[in-house]
């Protein structure tokens, strides 16, 4: 009923706004909020792909498992990261972390 | 040894000895004689040797003794190289291994071995004299050791291996090569007091003026080998090589190609046994030592101008043209010289227009045919000319021996004025001049020069060539002349000067080779008197001229005796011996000599007119043209250029190129791109991570794009 | 259209709208509650792909956990109470157009794969997915040892995000 393809550009949506939030945020929490819509952007796409191919291999599914591990494991570290930050530099706002500047 | 092993050994101790001397024995005076004359020494026991072996083979001419070697190639064939022994070299050989061996002994003496070396003596210059006080503390100025004794000795060895070489060769080219190593050692020991500069022009001219001779001569063996194709004389002088040489024509003054090649080879004789016109250098040489003016200039090398001319007489004597410019040269000469030697005061001066005059009467008598008598006179005359050469180096010392007793430096020993009364200080001395004056004058019968003169004569008038004669004639009377007035003045009567007082008689090493060529002066002429000669002819066999006339293919005859050449050489000989003796005999200065006319006493102006006509030409053109203008002038000028176009296109290659474009375009320029890419580059890293981001995906996209649509669409 | 279709079309808008104001809201609370209902959103297409163990797994993780960790993030990295400033910042346009850009070339390269607009084939009947997923999980045949190795990196991330944030005083 209904195609793949409606999954893989909904997939593809979610991915870019999510990119766009990576990119566009001044706010550190708020690009990691943007990293987690992209990982599920990915996961729509892996979960689609084995509905839609053979869905006796369990790899798209468990492709995603991990995905979901990974995803929580890096957001709590990031998280960790930005809250050591802001207790060092009193601020999470992105553009104003700049040590690595020329 | 075979003879021929001994021929080609025969020019090396003297070449030997000058090697060891110069590199080894210089400094010891003592081991450099006796190296020298050691070497002298086996040279002429290797050529007394050979002599004699030579004497005991019949038709030595048709059979000489001959040894060759193919030396350079050249295509097909090889030119060779080798020795000759025929009874002409053989002949030759015999006299100049004794005047050579005689003159190294002399000179031992000459260059005062065994004295104390002088007070201020300098090499370069001759020695001055030395101080010795005895043990009752009298000063007395002797005479002083030469500073340059061993380099002598080592000159004097070059100079008779290059004799020795140019007599034993069998060829004309080696005969060159020895004649030029004898030029060089002529220059050398010219110029041996090379600090004088009368010495140093004299070498000079010296060698200059025999070069010229020696150009033409080379041209001429060019000549003949290219027509030939060989040097050796032995395969010139076959039939048919001559015959060939007499008829081609060679495009010049209409001679055959055996006249032109004859007259080319005779120039070199003209300027190595200097007749005129290139005779100037010949009185100036004696600026040299006596051994010197002894050896080279009166007993061999010049002779061997005169040989080299004997030598090339069967080609010579194809064309009669170059025969009558020989004739006429060595007569015009003879009584030139003859002229000019009555006016000179220096007693080395005398002889030496003296030797000029007797080489004019070799050469007269080879242009008019007299082989043999030419060949004679040669012979006597090394004899007696290097006697009377040694003499007068004695007298010389005797001289120097009263300068250094007086002290009184202005006085010249060689002047004939300041001598005088010599026979009772210089008995030996005076004796075996004496001698040797009366063999040169022709003195009748006792002495060499006699038979060979008369024979010369004797052949000049049986051969109907008068012209030659009656100047022969003349000639000879003024050599009997001034050869009495150099005895009168120069041992006769008392001493004019106080010099000539003190003179006392010179060692053995001297007054003993002195002896032995008186006694050849005297008894060497005997080997050649000519059969129908009236009483002695016919008691001793006219040894001589079979001998050496063995070496023509065709035997020469003998000529018919006439009484009247021998009447005339009676007639000069007595005649100008007399004359000389009675206008001398009270002649005590040089104003009372009436025959101090100018034009004689300067030669003739010939030194002048050369220097005007040549000299002074050449040197503008040397000094002027070629240095000045072409060298400095034109070659300088064009590298003048050079220097400054190549400063200018470095400049310009350096201010236009190299400074804007590679220093600042390319390097300063890439150092500012480079700066100015960075700078504007910094702020790219701002540290945010977004921006970073953003460009990597912007990166990623266009990146990607291009591989999409470049490489997989 | 069939009502799976609109029912697709409506949550897929939902879930897009819900993710626009994720990373559009200044006030970061609202941003992680947006961020809640785009992933129940998501959760709800994991049920449509017949995937219901992954789509639990989407609720209880992501949202129970994940969501939850980021309100505390946010709680404690305020300096005030209200969010100051802009939410985007200087270079946001570039940020959208690179989105949007990104949109577009994923969108190209996908419509130009063969099976794009394939359609899903019918789950045979007695297919257990969550049996099947567990095997895989956990057989040596299938994927244990990426399991094995999420829960090392789990234990790692968990050690490493106590040690960051950890408070010393």
């Amino acid at each position: 009923m209904i195609p793949l393809s409606w999954y893989l550009i909904l997939a593809a949506a979610l991915f870019s706004i999510g990119l766009f939030g990576v990119l566009a945020r001044r706010n550190a929490v708020a690009i990691l909020l943007g990293v987690e819509l992209m990982l599920n952007a990915v996961n729509i796409n892996l979960v689609a792909f084995w509905r839609y191919g053979d869905v006796t291999q369990m790899a798209g599914q468990v492709f995603a498992i991990i995905v979901f591990a990974v995803a929580a494991a890096e957001v709590a570290v990031g998280l960790a990261l930005v809250i050591s930050v802001y207790r060092r530099r009193n601020t999470v706002v992105a553009e104003e972390l700049d040590l690595l500047k020329w | 040894m075979t003879t021929e092993t001994l021929i080609w050994l025969i020019p090396l101790p003297p070449v030997l000895a000058f090697f060891l001397i110069v590199l080894f024995t210089n400094k010891n005076k003592a081991l450099s004689h006796s190296v020298a004359v050691g070497a002298a020494f086996l040279s002429w026991l290797g050529s007394m040797i050979v002599f004699v072996r030579a004497l005991g083979v019949e038709h030595l001419g048709e059979h000489p003794f001959e040894s060759s070697i193919p030396w350079l190639p050249t295509g097909e064939t090889w030119l060779k190289i080798g020795v000759l022994i025929d009874p002409l070299s053989a002949a030759v050989l015999f006299f100049v291994a004794w005047t050579v061996l005689m003159i190294f002994i002399y000179s031992v003496g000459y260059h005062n071995y065994g004295q104390p070396a002088g007070d201020h003596d300098h090499a370069g210059l001759p020695p001055h004299g030395a101080t010795v006080t005895d043990d009752l503390g009298h000063k007395q100025t002797v005479l002083s050791v030469e500073p340059m004794y061993s380099r002598f000795f080592a000159f004097i060895g070059l100079f008779a291996f290059g004799m020795y070489t140019l007599v034993v060769s069998d060829n004309l080219l080696t005969l060159f090569v020895g004649w030029e190593i004898m030029g060089l050692c002529s220059y050398l020991l010219i110029g041996f007091w090379y600090a004088k500069p009368s010495a140093r022009n004299a070498a000079v001219k010296a060698f200059m003026t025999t070069r010229i001779g020696d150009v033409f001569m080379l041209l001429g063996i060019a000549f003949l080998y290219s027509a030939t194709g060989t040097l050796t004389y032995r395969e010139i002088f076959t039939e048919q090589t001559l015959h060939a040489l007499a008829t081609i024509p060679s495009g010049v003054f209409g001679l055959s190609a055996a006249g032109l090649i004859a007259l080319l080879l005779f120039i070199g004789t003209i300027g190595k046994s200097a007749q005129f016109p290139l005779h100037v250098w010949l009185p100036d040489a004696m600026e040299g030592p006596t051994p010197v003016s002894a050896m080279i200039h009166a007993a061999t090398m010049v002779s061997a101008g005169v040989y080299a001319v004997i030598r090339m007489f069967p080609l010579l004597s194809l064309d009669p043209k170059t025969m009558t410019v020989v004739a006429f040269i060595g007569a015009f000469t003879a009584i030139f010289a003859a002229t000019i030697a009555v006016a000179q005061n220096d007693i080395k001066r005398v002889l030496a227009y003296s030797t000029i005059s007797q080489l004019g009467f070799m050469i007269a008598a080879l242009g008019v045919g007299a082989y043999v008598a030419a060949v004679f006179h040669l012979i006597t005359h090394a004899f007696f000319k290097a006697l009377l050469f040694l003499g007068s180096g004695s007298v010389i010392h005797g001289m120097e021996h009263g300068v250094l007793h007086t002290g009184n430096h202005k006085v010249d020993p060689q002047d004939m004025f300041n001598m005088g009364g010599l026979r009772k200080k210089m008995p030996i001395t005076f004796w075996t001049f004496l001698i040797g004056g009366f063999a040169l004058s022709g003195f009748p019968i006792i002495t060499a020069g006699f038979w060979s003169k008369d024979e010369i004569l004797a052949d000049a008038f049986g051969h109907g060539h008068l012209a030659v004669f009656i100047t022969l004639a003349v000639a000879a009377f003024l050599t009997a002349f001034y050869t009495m007035r150099q005895i009168t003045l120069t041992f006769l009567g008392e001493p004019r000067t106080e010099e000539a007082e003190h003179a006392h008689e010179t060692p053995w090493t001297m007054t003993a080779p002195l002896v032995v060529l008186a006694f050849f002066a005297v008894t060497y002429g005997w080997v050649g008197i000519p059969e129908h000669f009236p009483v002695l002819g016919g008691l001793v066999p006219n040894w001589f001229h079979e001998f050496v006339g063995g070496t023509l293919a065709e035997h020469p005859e003998a000529v018919e005796f006439n009484i009247v050449p021998l009447l005339t050489s009676l007639f000069v000989a007595l005649g100008g011996l007399f004359f000389g003796w009675l206008v001398y005999r009270n002649v005590n200065s040089v104003e009372q000599d009436k025959l101090q006319i100018p034009l004689l006493k300067n030669k003739y102006y010939f030194d002048e007119a050369y220097d005007f006509l040549f000299i002074k030409p050449l040197t503008w053109f040397s000094e002027v043209f070629v240095s000045k203008w072409m060298d400095k002038g034109v070659i300088d000028g064009i590298l003048h250029i050079f220097g400054p176009a190549t400063d200018g296109i470095g400049s310009v290659i350096r201010n236009y190129f190299d400074v804007p474009v590679i220093n600042k375009f390319f390097g300063d320029g890439s150092a500012d791109a480079t700066y100015w890419v960075g700078k504007n580059l910094r702020p790219i890293q701002t540290g945010r991570i977004q921006q970073y981001l953003i460009l990597s995906m912007v990166v990623l996209f266009v990146v990607g794009g291009l591989v999409y649509f470049l490489l997989l669409a | 259209m069939t009502g799976e279709q609109i029912f697709f079309l409506l949550v897929g808008l939902v879930t897009l709208g819900a993710a626009l104001m994720v990373v559009t809201s200044r006030d970061l609370v609202h941003a992680a509650l947006w961020l809640v209902a785009t992933l129940f959103g998501v959760a709800v297409i994991y049920t449509l792909l017949n995937a219901g163990f992954i789509a639990v797994v989407q609720v209880v993780v992501y949202i129970g956990a994940i969501a939850i960790l980021f309100i505390f993030a946010v709680m404690l990295t305020r300096r005030t109470l209200r969010d100051t400033g802009a939410s985007v910042n200087k270079n946001w346009w570039a940020g959208a157009v690179v989105a949007v850009a990104t949109f577009a070339g994923l969108t190209f390269l996908l419509q130009s794969w063969s099976g794009f607009s394939k359609t899903a084939a019918v789950i045979p009947s007695g297919f257990d997915a969550i049996s099947q997923l567990g095997d895989a999980l956990t057989s040596p045949a299938g994927y244990v040892l990426p399991f094995e190795v999420a829960s090392v990196l789990l234990l790692a991330a968990l050690v490493g995000a106590v040690y960051l944030a950890f408070n010393k005083k």
